[in-house]
């Protein structure tokens, strides 16, 4: 065969075009057969918050598994797209502009300490994405994009400061990490204190990095109380534990906390160093239910080296399958339609028992549990079922104010 | 009046510490120059060894004290040949390959034994004095931070090895002219540097969290006192540990933590403005 050169140009032309144009109708007529709801998350599998994260992420996989083991939703399956934060808050804003506008995700679960959820939630905001946030954390977001399916304070820290001073007494001492968290639960703690009679000796802050807790031990001890509540956070804050234990005190003063058993701090820990710890969380691997016993080990099943199972974990599970319902109630991902399925009255049967969205201020009335650590296992004493929000409905109205997008601090 | 007791403990409880975990920085930087910026990783290494030997159920007191700071050396040995030596002279470099090195080590230790914490109970146990408890564990620290001061100044001072030493870190070519080889020299000192480090971490297990990234806690505390401390190995580090470790704790007793630290680093700045060579380049000149 003769080429001309007219010829060649011609054919070379139609070949480049079509070879370019390959991948973006191949893609299109893809996408055209199975055409899946995407699901964002943000959750850190690396770094220091790794140990919190991972559980959540298994977590999460159950829960789209079994939605598109039911066959999927409005007839399409639905597709996970994770990124790992990597305990980074710039990662947050960068993957969180990602999934809103590149991968174009139809709602975001994730994000893990109250700072990471500040960093992404106006992000969603502006770009219209629903945000579910499923950690526990101190109260007061008030925004109608968004879904907080964790605990707050008055859910857990109501029902713990009570309790322990029961058992141990009115005096109480606190200690917390210094940052928001710790601040604003240092707070609570003492509002409930006094709302029970009781006094509060001293509240203590500790940077993150502190970890030589000898002088406090002797300032709790120069100050004699009755019961210690803590909310003290990560790794070096647990020297706390163990070099009170050493000084001996462990059986002298009893320990109550917002924090201790989040990750794994029973297991890890001595039996003489974590004994009779109190602590209250909307959910403990521990729970004696079939709903909770089957979640356990189905994500065991899945994961064998999982890390403790908390309540990270169940209300990051709940959050999807709420998310889930509402997305079937609503008949369409459509945001505005979600949201209003959403406020419906939505409840999901999870592990820690009924999870129901609140209307007015899209957090969750749920079930909280108290438990004592007992043979470096949490033994749960107490369950109180379907605890609201309180706190943040005292700030937060999104009925009266839907364009509110604020975290409220609560004033106590 | 029991109190000031418990404090006065509290206080070499902080000293002491502060000492241990400097002393393997200060061998390194003080001797040869060299900016260890994965020093933290040598104490999370020492823990580890620690805490995973005793769970393996070795005794708790071999594993502190000659597993941790045998693993550590050996590291530290390893270290030395493959990255060290061929950075000695280079501040900045060292710096930099060091810094990457403590990443490396985090992440080798992450994917090992995961990013929880880790731990091993205390041993010992507690006494009171008055109405006020502490434990024994505060009493063997400062033990071993004199039997540490001991050996450094025994071997530094009365051993032919010390000797060699010193004579390597103070005009390496002259000790090279007569017969020594100074690569040899500082391989084993970057070596001990690190098995005393190693034993730090191991000592300090029992009372801390131990997690991949524990380091970081202690390696800025570590450089303030070395720096602080001045070019005087032994009594550098010595004299700024007392200084720190002692502020520290009284500060954190009398005000909050948050201040305890606070006072710490605006004494390392101050101390540092007025006495740029450290404490022993003024005072204590010449001595080890």
């Amino acid at each position: 065969m003769i080429l001309s050169r007219r010829r060649f140009l011609h054919r070379s032309a139609v070949a480049s075009a079509a070879l370019i144009g390959a991948p973006a109708i191949l893609r299109h007529s893809a996408s055209a057969a199975d055409n899946p709801i995407l699901l964002g998350a943000l959750h850190d599998q690396s770094g220091p918050l790794a140990a919190s994260g991972t559980p959540m992420v298994y977590a999460l996989n159950l829960a789209v598994e079994e939605i598109n083991a039911a066959g999927g939703l409005i007839g399409r399956p639905v597709k996970a797209i994770h990124y790992d934060t990597q305990s980074n808050i710039q990662m947050y804003s960068q993957y969180a502009q990602q999934l809103a506008l590149k991968d174009k995700v139809a709602v975001v679960h994730g994000g893990i300490t109250s700072a990471s959820r500040e960093a992404v939630r106006p992000t969603f905001d502006r770009f219209k994405v629903p945000y579910f946030y499923n950690v526990l954390y101190e109260g007061g977001v008030c925004d109608r994009n968004t879904f907080c399916t964790g605990t707050t304070p008055a859910q857990t820290v109501e029902k713990l400061v009570p309790s322990a001073m029961n058992k141990a007494g009115k005096k109480a001492y606190i200690i917390a990490a210094d940052y928001n968290y710790g601040q604003i639960t240092a707070k609570w703690m003492t509002k409930y204190v006094k709302d029970n009679g009781g006094e509060v000796l001293s509240i203590d802050f500790f940077p993150l990095d502190v970890t030589n807790f000898g002088p406090t031990i002797s300032k709790i001890q120069a100050a004699k109380p009755d019961l210690i509540l803590s909310a003290l956070v990560g790794g070096n804050h647990t020297a706390f534990y163990r070099q009170w234990a050493s000084a001996g005190m462990k059986s002298q003063i009893p320990i109550a906390s917002t924090t201790f058993g989040l990750v794994n701090e029973p297991s890890t820990l001595d039996a003489t160093e974590s004994e009779n710890i109190l602590g209250a969380y909307g959910y403990f691997e521990e729970l004696d239910t079939q709903a909770s016993k089957t979640f356990v080990e189905k994500i065991k099943k899945a994961q064998p080296d999982t890390p403790y199972i908390s309540e990270l974990a169940a209300a990051t599970y709940e959050g999807v399958h709420l998310w889930a319902l509402g997305v079937q109630k609503a008949g369409s991902i459509d945001r505005m339609k979600l949201i209003e399925a959403l406020e419906s009255g939505i409840s999901f049967d999870g592990p820690s028992g009924k999870v129901l969205i609140d209307k007015a201020t899209h957090h969750a009335t749920r079930n909280a549990f108290l438990a004592e650590v007992k043979g470096r296992k949490w033994s749960v004493l107490e369950s109180y079922q379907d605890v609201q929000p309180l706190d943040t409905a005292s700030v937060c109205d999104l009925v009266k104010n839907p364009n509110d997008t604020k975290q409220y601090v609560i004033n106590l | 009046m029991d109190i000031y007791l418990i404090l006065l403990l509290d206080v070499i409880n902080g000293m002491a510490s502060l000492f241990l975990l400097s002393l393997g920085l200060a061998i390194i930087f003080g001797m040869m120059k060299i900016i260890n910026l994965a020093h933290g990783e040598f104490i999370m290494l020492g823990a580890y060894a620690t805490v995973i030997s005793t769970n393996a159920g070795v005794n708790i007191w071999i594993a502190m004290l000659l597993i941790a700071p045998l693993f550590v050396g050996l590291v530290g040995l390893l270290i030395e040949r493959c990255l060290i030596r061929f950075l000695y002279g280079r501040l900045v470099d060292s710096m930099l390959a060091t810094w990457g090195l403590s990443l490396l080590i985090i992440g080798i230790v992450t994917t090992i034994f995961g990013n929880t914490i880790q731990g091993v109970p205390t041993p010992l146990g507690g006494f009171s004095i008055g109405n006020y408890r502490s434990s024994y564990y505060t009493l063997f620290l400062l033990a071993m931070a004199l039997v540490m001061i001991a050996i450094v100044y025994g071997v530094m001072r009365h051993t032919r090895l010390g000797l060699i030493a010193r004579a390597t870190m103070q005009n390496p070519a002259m000790a090279n002219t007569l017969g020594i080889n100074p690569a040899r020299v500082y391989m084993g000192t970057f070596a001990a540097g690190a098995a005393v480090t190693g034993l730090a971490g191991g000592l300090l297990a029992p009372v801390s969290g131990i997690t991949p990234v524990m380091g970081g806690a202690y390696v800025a505390k570590a450089f303030i006192t070395v720096v602080g401390g001045g070019a005087a190995m032994l009594s550098g580090t010595l004299s700024a540990s007392t200084l720190f470790g002692s502020l520290n704790q009284i500060g954190a007793y009398f005000t909050t933590p948050v201040y305890g630290e606070v006072i710490v680093f605006t004494a390392a700045i101050i101390l540092i403005r007025l006495l740029p060579q450290g404490i022993s380049g003024r005072f204590l000149k010449g001595n080890l």
